[in-house]
């Protein structure tokens, strides 16, 4: 096995395993040495299935010398620890599920197991999904493979840490607010984040219901349509789903760009954009005008408005959410309680970080007698008015474009005093969340050093047209290539 | 009990918990009385990352039950989230309906003591999850859960504070239970908890417009217990307005060994339940045709059958509102009026009268089998046909439901029949004046009252089979000399 096969994207390892290059269990050993190599300095992980990913790994070889198997049979994956997982514990970055093992796989999981993909552990994640910089983890900060005294960005900060080191060539991710891309931004990898209802939702741990979506962190944007086509689809188990049929997001990839609309959203390159990371971006933007595509400004009025609405509906359903943890049938329960409500409260007090108590107190108030049309009420119809932009900006043009965060990836512990200017990182993301549009993020060029992300947003259901729009461009560049030294 | 210048107020939430075969947001079944938590999956249990999938069924049983009181369905519904913390809600919220019920505002007809009709308003019907169960008896020193209940389908049925004294509300809530079980939606069992209900109860001074401060009666599960706790708590609330304190805004208990109400929690106390639209649901949205589709399938109704029954048998509308209860005795009544045809009424008091004492007496339900129509048919036959009094039917029928052998075979083995042979009942005549000279000279000379006397000999001589008409006939005759 050459040195360079964890440089290798998805497709390729997909045809190597195939041709018989090398084996599942050659691959798996060689990610999970990877990863526990990676363990002390970036803490990607919180559980590594070693014997299970060799006993998948084995079987995986079966099935491919039998010319068997599914689209990914012997493929490494990695796992965000809120997908639930059967006989692997589901930790969600909280000690509240420090003990937790599932005893159901979530459809997503489930459906890419029946693919035939290879788990190696679960990765690391602010706690519930809640963070944009992995610090709020129980087990730990995951660091920036570019730069370890940086963060990776949150909440899929283990996930993104790990497809940029390539301690797995796919991970599974989710985004309720930018969490898949802004940690692919901030470590250069690909991320997708689907339309609402395009991937099941049963078996996340849910943070807030009416945003959260799985999606994929990949190298390449072929890779991410690789996957997509094994995990996205109607679910009867999971109602928000859509039964809508799952196109082939790989046969339409290298689409021609000529003629393709794209719309440069006027409110994000304001005065918050840092100028280094502006210039990365419509770098990016020349790119494509060069392959055929012809930009315009596009203004989204109601989208400033975006933070203060998700920072309203996301906890307030998270607050309905983590309701369940209440110590009595799973997770953390607190030493000999002396009562029903001594059980509830240190239960929870105990099993719940400090952003996770600050984000439940924010949902139940806002959910209060007295206090809900004034703020829930409001930030729902905030989010019909930003949804009625964006249907306005796709009447004109068909992506649009713009930064995925405002600056590239910052030190860890320089926003965890002050929560406002951690939520104002997701400013660029949450717009696509509180629409329930597909949205990715891929690697345009480097900050000082430090990885910029291009955000591109699309339709309901344009995830085809996404992954080309991307595509086309990775041809034309190789950023999605790059990989931090110690690592490559 | 109550002083003549108050004026009660009550509306009911009653619970009815729907005929599906699963849950209303997962596929567990319901059946009543499994071991605990044997019918509770991960949905049930509220494990991290399960959705709810709503029950088409049970949608489908509240439009029904909405269009069987004449209310609106909605053309969009929506669940919302009811939160609070309980062992026994798992997910800490219930799953219900807040802003947007699937049923809006219909009524409910009830006859009053006085045979007038009354219309009770029903403001609301909405579905929504029941929660699990804690069990202390038989655990020293801690608390069971059993989640077999949790997400059991529910329909609630709100009334307008409409009914004004405990009958009123007993007479509705029956009504409703009639109503559900011909809509077989719900099995009614009160035992069982499948129809119970929650009694708002206020009082206010006769003539006042505004109502006073209600307490709320939770869980009554049996018609006896709503009649009780509702008459106590007036009582209670009068009491403590005249002797000058206050009715406080609370939930309070029942209990039915003490029959008194009890305070369960105040207003103060009372959870703000933080609803918001679920968004793990989508809204239920039901078109035209989809009802109408629901429509087809609605049974005669209780109201519609006794209207029938009126005007087709002749019955009074008391009588025709008692038949038509349940549909099982609406059918059997109908089976005995079919064999015994020309004689409606003498089957509506045979059917309402010697057969629902008994089968009051033995605890058994119309359907039991025990007395099948045909068999109540037969000895009404024997009536009409004069072979038996009513009398001595009274007799033949305690041996039929003693035995369960058809009315002939009693009438034949006891030798029961008629006697409507005229010489022979003058002979029996003869007979008796022969035997009461003393009697018989008193009547003539002008004592009438002793013709019941004479009578009472003959039917003591002749067993009680003489024909009782022909025997007024012929002793008048025989007595007058």
């Amino acid at each position: 096995m050459s040195d360079a096969v964890h440089k290798k994207t998805l497709a390729q390892l997909v045809a190597g395993l195939r041709a018989k290059e090398f084996s599942s269990v050659e691959l798996t050993r060689l990610f999970i040495e990877r990863i526990e190599a990676s363990q002390p300095k970036l803490n990607a992980f919180i559980s590594i299935t070693k014997e299970q990913a060799m006993a998948a790994a084995e079987a995986a070889d079966r099935d491919l010398a039998a010319a068997r198997g599914g689209a990914l049979t012997g493929v490494p994956i990695a796992h965000k620890d809120l997908f639930c997982t059967a006989g692997v514990r589901t930790t969600c970055g909280s000690r509240m599920l420090d003990n937790f093992v599932s005893p159901y796989d979530a459809t997503v999981v489930a459906k890419l197991k029946a693919a035939g993909v290879v788990s190696l552990g679960k990765t690391n994640m602010d706690e519930f999904a809640m963070g944009s910089s992995n610090e709020t983890s129980y087990f730990g900060p995951v660091r920036n493979p570019w730069n370890p005294e940086l963060v990776p960005g949150g909440s899929s900060g283990g996930s993104a840490a790990a497809v940029a080191a390539r301690l797995t060539p796919l991970a599974t991710a989710t985004d309720t607010g930018g969490s898949i891309r802004q940690p692919a931004a901030l470590c250069g990898v690909t991320g997708l984040k689907p339309t609402y209802g395009r991937v099941s939702r049963y078996g996340m741990v849910a943070f807030a219901s009416s945003l959260d979506q799985g999606g994929t962190i990949t190298a390449t944007a072929e890779d991410a349509a690789l996957v997509m086509r094994e995990m996205a689809g109607f679910d009867p188990n999971d109602s928000t789903s859509v039964d809508q049929p799952v196109p082939d997001y790989v046969a339409s990839l290298g689409t021609p760009l000529t003629g393709l609309k794209i719309g440069l959203l006027k409110e994000f390159f304001d005065k918050g954009l840092d100028p280094e990371n502006e210039r990365r971006i419509r770098e990016a933007l020349a790119i494509y005008e060069k392959l055929g595509a012809q930009l315009r400004e596009v203004s989204l009025p109601n989208l400033p408005l975006s933070v203060p609405a998700y920072y309203v509906v996301a906890p307030a359903e998270c607050s309905s959410n983590l309701a369940r943890f209440d110590g009595v049938r799973f997770g953390h329960r607190c030493k000999d309680p002396r009562d029903l409500m001594d059980l509830y409260k240190r239960s929870r007090g105990e099993g719940f970080g400090a952003e996770v108590k600050r984000r439940i107190m924010t949902g139940t108030y806002v959910l209060s007698a007295g206090y809900y049309d004034a703020y829930y009420l409001k930030a729902q119809k905030v989010r019909q008015l930003i949804t009625a932009d964006f249907s306005r900006a796709f009447g004109e043009v068909d992506v649009l474009m713009g930064p995925t965060t405002p600056t590239a990836a910052f030190a860890i512990g320089a926003k965890t005093s002050d929560p406002i200017t951690m939520y104002l990182n997701d400013i660029y993301t949450i717009g696509a969340n509180l629409a329930g549009l597909p949205a990715m993020s891929i690697p345009c060029g480097f900050a000082q050093g430090l990885p910029v992300g291009l955000q591109i947003v699309g339709p309901h259901f344009s995830e085809a047209k996404l992954l080309n729009v991307a595509h086309v461009y990775q041809r034309e560049t190789d950023w999605h290539t790059r990989v931090p030294e110690r690592y490559s | 009990m109550t002083s003549s210048e108050w004026e009660t107020v009550i509306g009911l939430e009653i619970h009815a918990q729907l005929a599906t075969n699963s849950k209303i947001f997962s596929g567990s079944a319901i059946a009543y009385g499994a071991p605990p938590n044997a019918q509770a999956n991960l949905v049930d249990l509220g494990y991290p990352g399960v959705l709810p999938v709503l029950n088409a069924e049970a949608v489908r049983m509240a439009v029904k039950f909405g269009l069987a009181i004449g209310a609106k369905i909605s053309p969009q519904s929506v669940f919302a989230r009811k939160n609070y913390f309980y062992p026994d809600l798992p997910k800490g919220y219930q799953i219900s309906q807040y802003e947007l019920p699937i049923v809006a505002r219909g009524s409910i007809d009830i006859v009053l003591d006085d045979g007038s009709l009354k219309r009770v308003g029903v403001t609301r019907a909405h579905l929504e999850e029941d929660a699990g169960k804690s069990l202390h008896e038989g655990l020293p020193g801690v608390s069971g859960i059993d989640l077999n209940r949790a997400g059991t389908p529910l329909v609630e049925i709100v009334s307008e504070p409409d009914m004004r004294s405990a009958k009123e509300a007993v007479a509705y809530m029956k009504k409703v239970h009639t109503l559900v079980r011909y809509l077989e939606i719900c099995d009614g069992n009160m035992q069982e908890g499948s129809f119970r209900c929650d009694a708002n109860v206020s009082v206010r001074r006769k003539g006042a417009e505004k109502f006073g401060t209600r307490a709320e009666i939770k869980n009554l599960n049996s018609f006896r217990f709503v009649e009780k706790a509702i008459n106590y708590e007036v009582e209670r609330q009068i009491d403590l307005i005249e002797s000058g304190g206050k009715v406080v805004q609370e939930t309070r208990l029942y209990d039915p060994d003490k029959g008194e109400t009890r305070s369960m929690r105040s207003k103060e106390e009372a959870n703000d339940y933080r609803y918001f639209p679920d968004p793990d649901l989508l809204p239920v949205v039901l078109d035209e045709a989809f009802i109408a589709g629901i429509r087809a399938t609605l049974p005669e109704l209780p109201d519609q059958k006794a209207a029938r029954f009126a005007s087709q048998y002749g019955l009074s509308a008391y009588d025709a509102g008692v038949l038509t209860a349940s549909r099982e005795l609406g059918a059997y009544y109908e089976e005995v009026a079919r064999q015994v045809s020309g004689e409606p009424k003498l089957a509506a008091n045979w059917v309402m009268g010697e057969l629902a004492a008994a089968l009051n007496k033995d605890g058994l339900e119309i359907d039991s089998g025990k007395l099948p129509a045909e068999r109540l048919a037969g000895l009404l036959k024997r009536i009409v046909d004069k072979t038996i009094s009513g009398k001595i039917a009274k007799e033949v029928f305690e041996a039929m439901w003693a035995s369960g052998a058809t009315a002939d075979a009693i009438i034949e083995e006891k030798g029961l029949k008629q006697i409507t042979d005229s010489s022979a009942i003058e002979r029996a005549i003869e007979d008796v004046m022969a035997k009461n000279p003393g009697q018989l000279a008193d009547y003539r000379s002008g004592k009438d009252k002793l013709f019941g006397f004479f009578v009472g000999q003959v039917m003591k001589a002749t067993g009680g089979k003489a024909n009782p008409a022909q025997l007024n006939e012929l002793l008048k005759k025989k007595l007058a000399g």
